[in-house]
């Protein structure tokens, strides 16, 4: 028989290196399921690991798709260091493509240098606001913020699908479900010529340092650390629950929201109703893995992102199913959780004496 | 002519080493059979870990351990009391929603009909005047009650040592008599008992011999009948027993603390409403609450923090502000300080710094915040001035707070709440589990502060600690409250009568169930 012990005292070190264990198992993992497929394990890895970034426009797709990752990923980690578990970071981000979207295109002859602010504004209040239903509907009725945020991830999806159906379709888009090509007002400059990368990457790697300090310095992050740590700590030191339930919903509302914004300005150019590209779910994993550190999320992003890439690589090439990134994925959250589980317990095998 | 029988158990050379402090170096013991010896030593001493290691929770790094002249090695508490080791923790382990009868079925090995079980429990119970009903819900046991039940579960077993940890801590001292004498029955049988203890008087009524343990080292063994508390105090601590001096009571403070009609029914199922609560604290007074625990303290106390926030504003008043709606943190404000019976988890957070947890109640006050940023330079400099003041030991402010012995924690909270310079200060069991030189450094503090002018409201289960520091002294039962009555003209007796809910005046209804008397 197999049980698991609690371990007395969880080594500091394993903590931090427990990320790199699950990277490495999700290699090894990865190299099996190649093998099974029957494809060469070795180019799999090579599409998977060195293809995406062989070269400089390969560099700058990795950032680009890090770039929403660590934006809903660093809003997420806020909340969850107090406990506060916002799983629709998804939905969040769609709504902030809208309200940048609704900017664009509501200011359409304008080439004001305010509409690109004016966007990211409206992005962060819409992620926001989606967010603020599960806060209010903790802090009023304790319903559940898990369930809560997580519905309206479908919900939002089906607001976007109606909008660029309905309202928001481009007349002159031959019926396809989008809205039109915003002009070039609307779009965040591309900063590395040639590449697609844009303004966006240095602005998230703003917001992960202004997280950082958040958490880390400012006395309302302390406040959420505390509460995260230590419920009834927080209560005797008369720290309020209800604030940290917003601050912690707000604060990943409105940076998915800003990721949101950053993907229509940026790559996308347009809403479509395909724009729930999985960036907001992934991130959860992103911030897990970054142990909800602004600078392991950084690195965890770039991780997730190579995956996405790969993922797509190992598509193109080898006949894969797209899902393959989905499940290198979730291999790396299963290890990670799996080494977690092993930090803090150990296992032993043989009866349980009675 | 037979050899001498070996002794139960016999401990030579035990060291234990962990990563930062050796808990435990070059330990000898020796109990022998029907013995009831007491292993006295300071918080942080090593008692705790002596004892995981005899019960199998920890394991030596070095040493020896003999059970009735075999070597063993225990590996695990199930392997203890197959030896006949059985082990009452100071924190009692039962399920509340479960019976007497289930909860001591989840402890033993194979599944014994709980008929059966029944059965046997009331015949243990009997036979050591342990009076318990298995049938009964443990919720609506007092914690004496709840005590017997873990005495009883250990007795089932028919253990040949029993280790028993600050059994007395949640005992009314008549309850106290009982316990001694149905431990002195068990020796009288037979049974070691292995009895934790800093209550010197109490080891000097109940144990044969001691072992003192200082610094994880023996300092002595002594019979304790033939040493004063003095001479036992002196092999603990090293150095004399302090006095704290406690001169008499400013007359005619104004009213910091008013508590006008507190009732608040308790959110836990299994808590304690309270019922109808007077009091007035005084500056430059210090007023204790008695009681055993369980009967309403601690929602008292959370009704006066602002933790549990009351339906009526006027109930609580804090400096002449009718407080009841406040939040705690509002309630800081007006100049209250509070020091919780938690220490880890409530009063501190576990995995943060000392200067950390500095910051969490003191921020407003010392001013550790500012522009909405931590000043972490003036919140380590706090923290290191609270730790030299009040004498903490540790390696400094950015050691985590669940690193420090139980004892230096509470020095450190109650250091980081009186350098607040506190208008009130609310003090909840200020000395439970530390050891006599810091809880006399705690007692003093507290004097001290009250000859400063702040009025101090304390509530404790030792009675000694209540006569030595209060003025006056009232008593909580089933959520009621006593008058408070000047401690000069009251005494120990009469304050354990009360205990019970019998004082005069007293409704009727407060002696049904005599909960408190258990």
């Amino acid at each position: 028989m197999l049980r698991l012990e609690a371990r007395a005292e969880p080594s500091y070190l394993m903590r931090w290196c427990s990320p790199l264990l699950a990277a490495a198992l999700t290699l090894l993992a990865g190299l099996a399921i190649f093998w099974l497929l029957d494809k060469d394990p070795l180019e799999g890895l090579r599409y998977f690991l060195v293809h995406p970034v062989k070269d400089l426009y390969g560099v700058s797709e990795l950032l680009l798709k890090a770039t929403p990752l660590m934006l809903c990923a660093i809003g997420l980690a806020v909340g969850f260091r107090a406990n506060v578990w916002n799983i629709g970071a998804e939905g969040q981000f769609m709504l902030g493509t809208v309200g940048a979207s609704g900017v664009a295109l509501y200011f359409a002859e304008s080439d004001s240098a305010l509409i690109l602010p004016a966007m990211l504004a409206a992005g962060a209040a819409a992620g926001a606001l989606w967010a603020a239903i599960p806060a209010l509907l903790r802090t009023r009725f304790n319903a559940n913020e898990i369930l809560v945020s997580l519905m309206l991830v479908y919900v939002a999806q089906l607001f976007v699908s109606w909008l660029v159906f309905g309202p928001w379709r481009d007349p002159m888009g031959f019926g396809f479900p989008q809205t039109a090509m915003f002009h070039d007002a609307a779009l965040l400059p591309v900063v590395l010529e040639g590449t697609r990368l844009h303004l966006g990457f240095p602005f998230g790697l703003a917001v992960l340092a202004a997280g950082y300090v958040f958490m880390n310095r400012s006395y309302p992050g302390f406040r959420m650390r505390v509460a995260g740590e230590a419920a009834d700590a927080a209560r005797y030191a008369g720290f309020s629950t209800r604030r940290t339930v917003w601050i912690g919903l707000l604060a990943g509302g409105a940076a998915a929201g800003v990721a949101g914004m950053m993907e229509v300005a940026g790559p996308m150019g347009q809403l479509t109703d395909k724009v729930g590209l999985g960036y907001g779910f992934a991130a959860i994993i992103v911030a897990f893995v970054g142990r909800l550190h602004a600078f392991g999320i950084l690195l965890a992003s770039l991780l997730m992102a190579l995956l996405f890439i790969g993922g797509e690589q190992a598509q193109q090439y080898m006949n894969l199913p797209g899902s393959i990134s989905l499940v290198f994925q979730g291999l790396l959250l299963f290890f990670l959780l799996g080494s977690d589980v092993f930090i803090h317990h150990r296992l032993r095998v043989g009866r349980a004496a009675a | 002519m037979n050899p001498p029988a070996p002794p139960r158990l016999r401990l030579a050379g035990i060291r234990k080493v962990y990563p930062t402090v050796v808990a435990n170096d070059g330990i000898a013991l020796a109990v022998e059979a029907g013995e009831i010896h007491a292993v006295l030593g300071e918080n942080g001493a090593g008692k705790s870990t002596l004892m995981k290691i005899i019960y199998g929770a920890a394991r030596p790094s070095a040493g020896e351990m003999w059970w009735e002249g075999e070597r063993v090695e225990v590996a695990n508490p199930a392997q203890a009391r197959a030896l006949g080791i059985g082990m009452v923790f100071q924190h009692f382990s039962l399920f509340e929603t479960l019976t007497v009868a289930e909860n001591v079925a989840l402890a033993l090995p194979g599944k014994p009909p709980l008929s059966e079980l029944a059965r046997r429990i009331e015949e243990v119970s009997q036979h050591y005047g342990l009076p318990v009903d298995p049938r009964r819900h443990v919720h609506a046991l007092s914690v004496g009650e709840r005590q017997r039940v873990e005495i009883v579960r250990c007795l089932l077993q028919n253990p040949k040592l029993l280790i028993m940890d600050e059994p007395t801590s949640v005992l009314t001292p008549q309850a106290v008599e009982k316990l001694f004498d149905t431990l002195r029955q068990l020796a009288a049988e037979g049974c070691s008992i292995l009895y934790i203890s800093h209550k010197l008087d109490e080891i000097q009524a109940l144990c044969h011999t001691a072992t003192v343990l200082r610094g994880g080292r023996v300092s002595g063994h002594c019979r304790p009948a033939e040493e004063t508390p003095q001479s036992m105090a002196r092999l603990m601590t090293g150095r004399d027993l302090p006095v704290c001096e406690h001169g008499p009571a400013a007359a005619g403070g104004e009213v910091r603390l008013r508590l006008a009609g507190l009732s608040h029914a308790s959110d836990d199922p299994f808590g304690t409403d309270l019922k109808d609560i007077h009091l007035d604290v005084h500056a430059g007074e210090i007023v204790g609450i008695a009681g055993v625990s369980g009967n309403g303290q601690q929602e008292l106390l959370r009704a006066i923090s602002g933790e549990d926030i009351i339906a009526e504003k006027f109930p609580v008043q804090i400096c002449g502000v009718e407080a009841g709606r406040l939040s705690a943190g509002r309630r800081r404000r007006l100049g209250l300080c509070f020091v919780p019976e938690e220490r880890l988890g409530r009063g501190t957070v576990p995995s943060m710094s000392l200067t950390d947890n500095a910051v969490l109640t003191a921020a407003r006050n010392a001013r550790l915040v500012h522009a909405g940023f931590v000043a972490f330079g003036r919140a380590r400099r706090f923290a290191a001035e609270c730790i030299a003041r009040f004498d903490v030991r540790c390696g400094g402010p950015q050691v985590e707070a669940e690193s420090l012995s139980g004892g230096n924690l509470q020095k450190f909270i109650v250091g980081r709440e009186m350098l607040q310079a506190p208008r009130v200060f609310v003090c909840a069991q200020p000395t439970w589990g530390v050891d006599v030189g810091a809880a006399a450094f705690i007692r003093q503090a507290i004097i001290d502060l009250r000859n400063r002018g702040c009025a101090v409201l304390v509530v404790s289960e030792e009675l000694d600690e209540l006569f030595e520091i209060c003025d006056r002294i009232a008593v909580m039962a089933q959520g009621r409250l006593s008058p408070a009555r000047p401690a000069a003209e009251t005494g120990v007796e009469n304050i354990g009568l009360w205990m019970s809910g019998l004082w005069p005046g007293a409704d009727g209804s407060a002696t049904e169930t005599g909960r408190a008397a258990a």
